[in-house]
């Protein structure tokens, strides 16, 4: 499937060859020491463990790295990066991952709530809790239920106050910034 | 003092909380807050997975207006996101010449420039470098005697750069804490990962991490944090994570703490936004129920009626 890709010339196809060439660079000197994996929080729920991502972007494998879903369970909290003996930013390797999967198609799921904040920066600036949600919802139809599960808390945060109605912010302050930045990086 | 104050997106809604105390305690104690004007979203770690360069431009505006209308102050920053964010354009885009110039044309779209030049301070390395545990100490008018804080310093304050304290063993919230006149409850989750934005979509994953640490909690009265999100994943999954062996515990601002101990007003606390403070933990605070004589000793009567008093609370989650 990569085969594909690669031959289709697309801004996205060669951001993807460019993301990936980055990425081989910023794992280079991996030597497979597992510090990572032992330190991750979160490794528990990954199907494919840090270490071994490491060297399947060392070997440019992919369509495996693409099949994997160890990115996603990334919460940043930057243990592996504060660890690495070579000194790798490895946190950042992981956003990378997913930044690469998202243009390749994939994790329409596990994306759905960076991609749900950052439109709701772009158009309001500073976040807005709710109508940010909502949209993380809308993305999120797969899951009909998902709303649900945050109609308590919603309620409870409602009740304290800690919530405002959709609008407000600083509007459209930000959207140049996010042209601009969409040209630079070949993705308008 | 004076500083340029970034509140962050999360403090003007779901942890309202931390910011009017965060405005309060720093005006007690004599430091000048100016809101940096105009101030936008810091992309959190939502930006880096979207587009690298936002991960870099989003943070570098709010550091660019700061040199252009404030002279270039120090930012401080609450939230440990927003921190970790802004201080990365310094540490990541400044010198490095290629990127530092995409950066500034993205900012040029908008009029704006960064060189370089404002350093970006986190609340706590500000309380225990710029003020002082003593002066803190000295402004204490209603200590917190013998109430048991687990300080709870999360992941972006310290990792990946550890500017003001040491990342495998952090001490400055500690240091905080006794000068308020609390125990400090010594644990080892006082720097693991909540689970973060993981809540929203791998809740089952979130959910064991927070388990994990509200268990580790288990003795102490409150757990202190910096952190809006950390605040929020420890307190509103509560329910959930008593499930997997957690036991019920108010999660608590450090700044509200500080209010408390300094006697701030109710309305510069706000402890009533919590969603873990019902009106028995109110009363207990109010009443200084952890300094009771014979606690400790014959404490067993008081501990019963404590997690009695905190499962009561717990049912209001």
């Amino acid at each position: 499937m990569s085969e594909a890709v690669r031959k289709t010339w697309s801004p996205a196809g060669d951001e993807i060859e460019f993301v990936l060439a980055k990425l081989k660079e910023e794992v280079g000197a991996c030597m497979q020491c597992g510090t990572c994996t032992a330190s991750c929080p979160n490794g528990f729920a990954m199907d494919i463990t840090p270490r071994a991502m490491w060297r399947m972007i060392q070997f440019g494998m992919l369509d495996e790295i693409l099949e994997s879903h160890t990115f996603w369970m990334c919460s940043s909290c930057y243990t592996c990066t504060l660890r690495c003996p070579r000194g790798l930013k490895l946190t950042s390797v992981m956003a990378s991952l997913k930044r690469l999967a998202m243009l390749s198609g994939k994790g329409r799921k596990d994306s759905a709530f960076y991609r749900a904040f950052m439109e709701n920066v772009e158009s309001h600036g500073r976040v807005q809790e709710m109508s940010m949600m909502s949209n993380y919802f809308f993305k999120r139809m797969d899951d009909p239920t998902l709303p649900f599960k945050f109609v308590p808390l919603g309620m409870k945060m409602m009740a304290k106050g800690k919530v405002h109605m959709p609008g407000g912010g600083q509007g459209g302050v930000l959207k140049s910034m996010f042209a601009k930045a969409r040209e630079m990086e070949g993705l308008s | 003092m004076k500083y340029a104050y970034y509140p962050g997106c999360s403090l003007t809604e779901s942890a309202a909380e931390f910011d009017v105390s965060t405005r309060a305690v720093m005006d007690y104690l004599g430091a000048e807050l100016v809101e940096i004007p105009d101030w936008t979203c810091c992309g959190a770690s939502a930006a880096e997975p979207v587009s690298k360069l936002m991960n870099y431009a989003l943070p570098a505006r709010n550091l660019a207006i700061t040199e252009k209308e404030l002279d270039g102050i120090d930012v401080i920053a609450p939230c440990s996101a927003c921190y970790l964010n802004l201080l990365k354009v310094n540490r990541e885009v400044v010198g490095d010449r290629s990127l530092h110039g995409k950066v500034n044309e993205v900012l040029a779209a908008s009029g704006l420039t960064y060189s370089g030049k404002v350093e970006v301070r986190h609340i706590l390395d500000v309380l225990i470098n710029d003020v002082g545990a003593k002066i803190i100490e000295q402004k204490v008018t209603n200590g917190l005697d013998g109430m048991k804080i687990a300080p709870y310093y999360g992941c972006q304050i310290l990792r990946p750069y550890p500017v003001f304290d040491d990342p495998k063993n952090p001490t400055s919230m500690h240091r905080v804490l006794t000068a308020l006149g609390a125990d400090v409850h010594e644990w080892d989750h006082g720097n693991k990962c909540c689970g973060a934005s993981l809540m929203i979509g791998h809740r089952d994953v979130a959910v064991q991490s927070v388990a994990a640490i509200l268990a580790d909690a288990e003795g102490a009265d409150a757990i202190a944090t910096v952190c809006p999100l950390c605040q929020m994943n420890l307190e509103a999954y509560q329910s959930q994570a008593q499930k997997l062996g957690a036991k019920p515990i108010p999660i608590l601002y450090l700044t509200q703490l500080m209010g408390e101990a300094f006697g701030l007003e109710d309305g510069a606390i706000q402890f009533e936004k919590n969603l873990t403070v019902s009106a028995g933990v109110r009363r207990d605070i109010a009443n200084k129920v952890w300094s009771q004589p014979n606690q400790t000793e014959s404490g067993d009567d008081m501990a019963e009626a404590k997690a009695d008093n905190l499962s009561k609370g717990a049912s209001h989650v």
